[in-house]
């Protein structure tokens, strides 16, 4: 029937349509597929254009008109330094989170599947952080960060070492913002290399061992890290992105502060588009934003590719 | 190059015993295989044998080392795995090399970006580079040195397994049924090659299989597993001709060996209703059980006078396979609960039509008791013993070759 | 040296108690940092101010302040409204989600239409835009429409989740065309299909995709800061928030109440549906 008409290489083409019931799947798939298609372009599509398209105006909130002044924006923000401020602030939040929240994601799922016992239980503990509502973790942190009756503070006196007041310090500021962002993805990328060790065939592991690979680092070396590889390189990508996503703690525990030390990409923009009613100014940092999390998924593709012809 | 010795090897899976008590000598240079049906044991054995497994009871040796305390990479044993186990991210050449890798570089000199400007190192590497290509054009793999595992074929793959075996001319070469992944074909001609691989190498080879057509034509003796023990170790024809359980009996061969319940009551042994002449049974044995394997019946009509020296039973053709080399009839019969199979000549069952009545006659047989432990020695009336081929088989002598 | 470890590792003694051991210990230490804010936040919930400044920390308070704390929480902020805010948004978002995402992904997977490809192209670019970079002109929208400020504010934009058509139509994909044919044979119609047949065979990822879309709802603060101003609209990150402002700075153990009355139901959801969660989080990523 359907499955072996001839005519089924080329459903798109006149052809296809003289298919039995062609006519009437097509109108089918519309119905089904089109409100998708239209709510997509919609919130999704369509506002991503006018983004682009809102940057190059100089449109503010509210004003009644609209002039076309091309890359006017951007060139204003290329002197900007706030911007820049706010551009370092982000890279060296993702540089900071990234690598640490993969690293110990990685340890951790390598540690729980060391062994067999307990595995569920701390599953559960590391993925929790997870679930839980940021914001309302983030003022557990903010009051652990507090100068004089926070417990970090409090530990760290108790050993000597030096303290400061975490948030309102612009050079530990971000760092512990930072710390909060590795908190909650830690369980996440933990999750993630989990599933990717769990791929591993064991029997890997056995012909190595005959060959002579038995050792914890040679294991590791010869067989878990290559093979870990695509799983690797999709965890970092994904962190990244949810890192440059960073937002909530700033709003909320720094406001940018202190001296715009916190000042992520997406907090001056929301800044500028909402609280200085900048909205074409804003939605060119947004522009900039998105170029930097299609470069990041680009790479992300580039590298699984490349390593993608070993099924 | 080295013998296998096991000696009472017990082990368990939690409450569930595997193997129970097996005790084997594998010689120096043999080509043994570990057949018997899933669950039997037989790669539980062979693991433990590699040193990925470790036996509740029980010694092992290769040579003379007892290894039972040697992890996998100290035993000289090499492995081939059911599913190749072949490294994915590695080249044909680097998969070959690992192990000489492993073996012949020091861990300094393994280590990564470093070890190489190591003296020495550079020597090492070019040796084994030339064993690896050496070892990869006698397996006919030369030219798919750089691909890796994803863009070779089963069959490629399956060399490779080898050649990454072979490279460290271990003393034992351990195989988990190589080919139960290669389509039809290519295990044939596949087994041709491992064969020949062994004559080639002489080194001692443990093969485990179900498929017990690769048992038998594969090699020098033939351990049959059943339920964590060795029911026989023997030759393969020997295994054929002579087997010691009638599940041995059972599972060796194609088709499957005819079995025929029997009692035996008053010196009268009764096969199927129909009474079998034979002698020398003792009268403890009440219950028995015949086997008779297809070759051995030929084709006769129930008219018939029996003779002294021969089983029959009569039943009716239920079908019939041409396989134009030889025909194999099925027939149903009212005293036995299963088909039976009788392979005769395409003359022989030349106008045979399903539905018609005939007998079956043999003149050998193998007799077993109730446990399924085999009697020797049954003689028929005429006194003949029963279980070897009557010296007036069909045709002229065979010619003997000898070594 | 290795062999003689190797062979104590077999007669089973000292090395596999040494290594679960450390094993344990290094987790166990682990997953406690990981747990202390948990921990923390419910204890100063249930301390008084005095000992919340304490330069001791106790785990435990010395005198339980937890009543007080709590119902200064519950009186100051209509905290239960923010709850039922979340679980309204929420539900209401999966539900539109699920209701466009299905029958998209069915046409996606299993028909033959002109603009199949289109459609699906449409789908790959959206899973490449952030959350974040529509907001402005969809903010935009909403004020021209009068919407701001409102449950469809909130609902509207993430009615459709291409996530969600992704996850769904790879899923389809695996089930067999037969399953299809007979059930046209017996008259259904296409949206029936839907329903009946596909919709059942991917519980799973349905179900996997539900428990992301509700974690990633309940806890977006972005889209609903931007959007609500009145607080009987907020939803629990927002009404964390505004218990933030409200209380200007000090007032820890109410503060603390808040939270932990707005972390809970997700954390008790995700200890209840643990294996859920995180084989919904697996499966979505092989993807």
């Amino acid at each position: 029937m359907r499955s072996d008409s001839p005519l089924r290489h080329n459903p798109g083409s006149a052809q296809g349509l003289q298919r039995p019931g062609a006519q009437a799947e097509q109108w089918a798939a519309w119905l089904l597929a089109g409100p998708a298609v239209v709510l997509t372009w919609l919130m999704l599509l369509g506002p991503a254009a006018g983004v682009i398209l809102l940057s190059l105006t100089d449109w503010t909130f509210g004003a009644p008109e609209l002039n076309w002044i091309g890359l006017d924006n951007y060139r204003e923000m290329w002197g900007d330094t706030a911007f820049w401020q706010s551009l370092r602030n982000t890279l060296a939040y993702v540089a900071f989170t990234v690598p640490t929240s993969v690293a110990l994601g990685l340890a951790v799922a390598l540690l729980i599947e060391s062994g067999s016992s307990l595995k569920g239980l701390y599953r559960a503990l590391f993925f929790l952080p997870v679930t839980s509502t940021l914001l309302a973790m983030a003022l557990v942190f903010q009051f652990a960060f507090h100068p004089t009756v926070g417990i970090v503070n409090l530990a760290l006196g108790a050993l000597g070492l030096p303290t400061t007041d975490w948030l309102k310090n612009p050079d530990t500021a971000l760092f512990s913002l930072g710390v909060i962002g590795i908190w909650q993805a830690v369980g996440l990328n933990m999750v993630l290399f989990l599933a990717g060790l769990k791929a591993i065939p064991k029997d890997l592991y056995e012909a190595a061992a005959i060959d002579g690979a038995d050792s914890g680092w040679e294991r590791f070396r010869r067989v878990t890290w290559p093979m870990l590889g695509p799983a690797l390189v999709f965890v970092v990508t994904i962190t990244a992105i949810r890192s440059f996503q960073v937002f909530d703690t700033v709003a909320v525990l720094t406001e940018g502060g202190p001296n715009k030390a916190t000042s992520v990409l997406l907090y001056q923009m929301v800044q500028e588009g909402f609280s200085f009613l900048r909205s074409a100014y804003a939605a060119a940092l947004t522009c900039i934003f998105l170029a930097f999390v299609l470069l990041l998924t680009w790479a992300q593709n580039r590298l699984l590719d490349r390593r993608a012809h070993y099924g | 190059m080295a013998s296998v010795s096991i000696q009472g090897l017990r082990k368990s899976f939690g409450t569930t015993p595997v193997l129970r008590g097996v005790s084997l000598d594998i010689r120096d240079g043999e080509f043994l295989t570990l057949v018997g049906p899933s669950g039997c044991g037989k790669t539980t054995l062979l693991r433990i044998l590699a040193g990925l497994d470790h036996a509740d009871e029980g010694v092992l040796f290769i040579g003379d080392t007892p290894v039972d305390h040697l992890p996998p990479k100290r035993r000289d044993v090499a492995m081939v795995f059911q599913s190749y186990a072949l490294y994915p991210y590695m080249s044909v050449r680097q998969n070959m090399a690992l192990p000489l890798l492993m073996r012949r570089l020091s861990r300094l000199q393994r280590m990564p970006l470093m070890g190489r400007w190591l003296p020495g190192t550079r020597a090492t590497l070019s040796d084994i580079d030339s064993t690896v290509a050496e070892t990869a054009e006698s397996l006919g793999l030369g030219s798919l040195l750089e691909r890796r595992p994803a863009q070779l074929s089963g069959g490629q793959r399956q060399r490779v397994a080898l050649g990454r075996a072979m490279v460290r001319q271990p003393s034992v070469f351990l195989m988990d049924e190589p080919l139960s992944n290669l389509d039809a074909k290519l295990r044939v001609s596949t087994r041709a090659e491992i064969a020949q691989l062994h004559r080639r190498l002489g080194t001692t080879f443990v093969y485990v299989t179900h498929d017990q057509v690769e048992a038998m034509t594969m090699s020098d003796r033939v351990a049959m597993m059943m339920d964590g023990e060795i029911l026989q170790l023997a030759s393969p024809q020997e295994l054929y001709d002579d087997p010691n359980d009638l599940r041995v009996a059972e599972f060796i061969g194609t088709p499957k060996a005819n079995t025929l319940p029997a009692t035996l009551s008053h010196d009268v042994l009764r096969v199927a209703n129909e009474v079998w002449p034979l002698h020398g049974l003792a009268k403890r044995e009440t219950q028995l059980r015949i086997a008779v394997r297809p070759e051995w019946w030929s084709l006769g009509s129930t008219s018939e006078r029996t003779s002294p020296a021969e089983g029959w039973i009569d039943g009716d053709v239920s079908h019939i396979e041409l396989l134009g080399s030889e025909t194999l009839v099925h027939v149903q019969s009212r005293g036995v609960d299963a088909v039976m199979v009788a392979r005769v000549t395409p003359e022989a069952a030349r106008g045979l039509m399903p539905g018609q009545r005939l007998r079956l006659r043999t003149r050998r047989a193998l007799v077993f008791d109730a446990q399924g432990l085999r009697i020797r020695g049954v003689r028929w009336a005429g006194g003949r013993v029963c279980d070897v081929a009557p010296a007036d088989a069909k045709g002229p002598a065979p010619a003997v070759f000898s070594a | 040296m290795a062999d003689a470890l190797y062979a104590l590792r077999k007669t089973r003694r000292v090395r596999p108690w040494l290594f679960a051991g450390l094993r344990h210990a290094l987790l166990a230490s682990a997953g406690l940092l990981m747990i202390a804010p948990f921990i923390l936040m419910v204890s100063i919930s249930l301390k008084s101010p005095g000992e919340i400044f304490s330069p001791e920390f106790h785990l435990l308070p010395q005198q339980w302040h937890a009543w007080e704390n709590y119902s200064t929480a519950f009186a100051k902020q209509p905290l239960l409204r923010y709850l039922a805010n979340g679980l309204i948004v929420t539900a209401a978002i999966f539900l539109m989600q699920a209701i466009f995402a299905l029958p998209c992904a069915y046409a996606l997977a299993k028909l033959r239409w002109r603009g199949r490809e289109t459609s699906f192209l449409f789908v790959l670019l959206g899973l490449l835009i952030p959350p974040q970079v529509p907001a402005i002109p969809l903010y935009i929208g909403l004020w021209k429409l009068g919407l701001l400020d409102s449950y469809s504010a909130l609902i509207l934009p993430s009615s459709i989740s291409v996530f969600g058509i992704f996850l769904m139509r790879q899923f389809f994909r695996t089930v067999p065309d037969d399953l299809l044919h007979a059930a046209r044979l017996d008259g259904m119609s296409e949206f029936g299909i839907v329903w009946r047949v596909m919709l059942p065979t991917a519980m799973p990822a349905l179900v996997a995709f539900g428990l992301l879309s509700l974690v990633w709802n309940w806890n977006d603060f972005f889209w609903p800061l931007l959007v609500v101003q009145s607080q009987h609209l907020a939803t629990p990150p927002l009404g964390v928030v505004f218990f933030n402002n409200a209380e200007a700075g000090t007032n820890y153990g109410p503060l603390m109440a808040a939270a932990t009355v707005i972390t809970a139901p997700l954390v008790i959801a995700f200890l209840v549906a643990q294996r859920w969660f995180i084989d919904g989080v697996t499966m979505t990523a092989v993807k």
